[in-house]
């Protein structure tokens, strides 16, 4: 499998890609739309017929359903979703103001955990039944068993309220972030050491690394240049799943910090029924799934030659 | 977790003779037994243990202390919340939620599961490629923004966090068992069977699914920590279970707003969510080496 190879994996890779997209986005359109006319949420009892009329033809609620869903799609392509019921701003561009700061959120988180999780994941391996390696699991058992939403808390509780370290929530310079950034990580921090931890316990038992051994070359380079490399390759396949988990854990950890992103938009625009931005907060939340797996998996053949080569 | 040492590490641990467990190992699950069995009856005899009515307002009751602090009594053990609920009460009818949603959601969801699973992984064509999509479908949308959107549009209830929840875990079982089939269908014991003439049907349900039953009871055991985790999530964003239910997840959100003056109303409920889910992982990681080894780094 050469250059080509990659080029079709990607592009169909792509494709299953805006499928999937699409059909989140239907689903989405048409379940928002099948229980309740959107215009309930745009009026009041004393509104007249000709109001609503009107008000519909603005937000294109006009017509039956169908019509409606395909000029939805035909703007949508054209990253056209309407404008916000609220605030009457095009619903891409509100939600697209408050990626930045999600996305801040998430790399961070992403970044803590892997400097946490990777090299606890190692030393637990290589020093096994040491106190470093009680340490990093009795950290995996309880990232793992904590929810979220009560680590947040029980942060602010301690390192905000009582030490007074840390603000409670709001955004602005780096202190904000610090909370947040440990209760959306910690989780993905447990995935990512347990895994790390096994794999590297399985590698350091291969032949190869055996032979490297006997070839006397020094530890330090057999666990950096040798071992890793391969402990590594399942833990990018976690990221992949774990880049989902985060954003729904953002939804969670915004709402807990009163951090100004994407998932508290959402929470806020999906319970007063502001369609168009959701719309277009999902679209922009699974396509940036969509494009992490496709990452993901683009990511095998440079981190392992072997697949590079067309082995398995 | 501590079985990774227990399989790989023979050296080092002792084993006990009658049940093939390390001490340290049961020293860890005895307990783990006893907490996932409290919470068990607590669910179900809720209404039988509990001396208060978990709904019950008493104003003048609010924000009583639990009995170790100064101002706590007996007639509280686990104090009061900010409108005079008892707080144990709460817990209490609060493991009745979470072992209803388990009750229901984990069934449901393995045998949707692996009933498709079972299908893709022998048919492959159109049946695999229908329920591929379909999982990327809902990896694709964060089943938070979706319970929301149902919350909003269909109303919240319990009923409804039921079916998100069954929604949102039907397709791990069966991304395991269409891999489990797809490897198993190549096998000699398969072949012999076709080849005896056994239908489609009784391959499946005779010869490969007791070769994956292991595998799904493995699954389903560490399922209950995460579903109880997502129930207490939407809970706590206050689009799963109708407003003023007992369950621990609205338990944490209704206490934030005091939690400056007052720490136990979110403390008990979180403590309670996080031994069940601890407890529930152990037994599940206990299982799992013990069934199937092989399966260490699914999760």
């Amino acid at each position: 499998m050469g250059a080509n190879g990659l080029w079709t994996i990607f592009l169909s890779r792509l494709l299953q890609g805006m499928l999937v997209v699409f059909l989140v986005v239907s689903i989405v359109f048409l379940v928002s739309r099948a229980a309740r006319d959107p215009i309930e949420y745009l009026t009041t009892d004393e509104t007249t017929e000709e109001e609503k009329e009107l008000l519909r033809e603005q937000f294109g609620l006009s017509g039956p359903l169908g019509k409606q869903y395909v000029d939805f799609l035909v703007n949508a392509v054209q990253l056209d979703l309407g404008n916000s019921f609220i605030s009457d701003l095009p619903a891409m561009e509100e939600v697209l103001n408050r990626a930045s700061k999600t996305l801040q959120l998430g790399v961070a988180a992403l970044l803590f955990s892997l400097v946490l999780g990777i090299p606890l994941g190692i030393i637990a391996a290589l020093r096994r039944a040491s106190p470093s390696d009680w340490f990093a699991r009795l950290l995996a058992v309880l990232g793992q068993a904590t929810p979220n939403f009560w680590l947040g808390l029980m942060l602010i509780f301690f390192f905000a309220v009582q030490l007074d370290w840390f603000p409670t929530g709001g955004s602005g310079g780096i202190e904000h972030i610090v909370l947040p950034t440990i209760t959306l990580g910690l989780l993905t921090s447990a995935a990512a050491m347990r895994l790390t931890r096994s794999r590297m316990i399985d590698v350091m038992n291969t032949d190869f690394v055996r032979t490297a051994r006997a070839k006397g070359l020094r530890e330090s380079t057999i666990i950096w240049r040798h071992a890793l490399r391969h402990a590594i390759l399942p833990v990018a396949t976690i990221l992949g799943i774990q880049v989902g988990r985060l954003i729904a854990g953002t939804v969670i950890v915004e709402q807990v910090f009163a951090w100004p992103g994407i998932g508290r938009l959402m929470l806020h625009t999906i319970t007063v029924g502001d369609f168009p931005v959701m719309i277009a907060g999902i679209l922009v939340i699974s396509s940036a799934i969509v494009v992490a797996n496709i990452l993901v998996d683009l990511s095998y053949p440079i981190i392992d030659p072997r697949i590079r080569a067309g082995g398995q | 977790m501590a079985s990774q040492a227990a399989s790989q590490a023979p050296e080092f641990e002792r084993r006990s003779s009658a049940w093939g467990i390390s001490w340290r190992r049961a020293a860890l699950l005895a307990p783990s037994g006893i907490i996932l069995g409290l919470f068990f009856v607590a669910g179900v005899f809720a209404d039988l243990i509990s001396a208060y009515d978990p709904e019950k307002i008493v104003l003048v009751d609010r924000l009583i202390p639990p009995v170790m602090e100064e101002g706590g009594s007996w007639d509280h053990p686990l104090g009061t919340d900010n409108l005079g609920r008892d707080i144990l009460a709460r817990v209490i009818y609060g493991a009745r939620v979470s072992l209803l949603v388990v009750g229901i959601c984990i069934p449901a969801s393995a045998l949707i599961g692996v009933l498709t699973g079972l299908i893709a992984g022998w048919r492959l064509g159109w049946a695999d490629r229908i329920l591929m999509r379909l999982v990327d479908i809902q990896l694709a949308l964060p089943a938070i923004l979706f319970a929301l959107l149902i919350a909003v549009v269909f109303g919240s209830s319990l009923r409804n966090v039921i079916l998100i929840i069954i929604i949102f875990t039907w397709s791990s079982y069966a991304r395991l068992v269409r891999a489990d089939v797809l490897s198993l269908r190549e096998q000699e014991f398969v072949t012999a069977a076709q080849a005896s003439g056994a239908s489609d049907k009784r391959v499946l349900f005779r010869h490969i699914l007791p070769n994956i039953l292991n595998t799904i009871v493995i699954m389903a055991t560490l399922e209950v920590p995460s579903v109880i985790l997502i129930e207490a999530a939407l809970s706590f964003l206050n689009i799963g279970v109708a407003p003023g239910t007992a369950s621990w997840g609205a338990m944490i959100s209704e206490g934030r707003n005091f939690m400056t003056i007052a720490w136990w109303p979110i403390w008990m409920p979180g403590i309670a969510i996080l031994l069940v889910s601890l407890t529930g992982n152990l037994m599940g990681d206990w299982l799992r080496d013990t069934l199937d080894p092989r399966l260490r780094n699914v999760r």
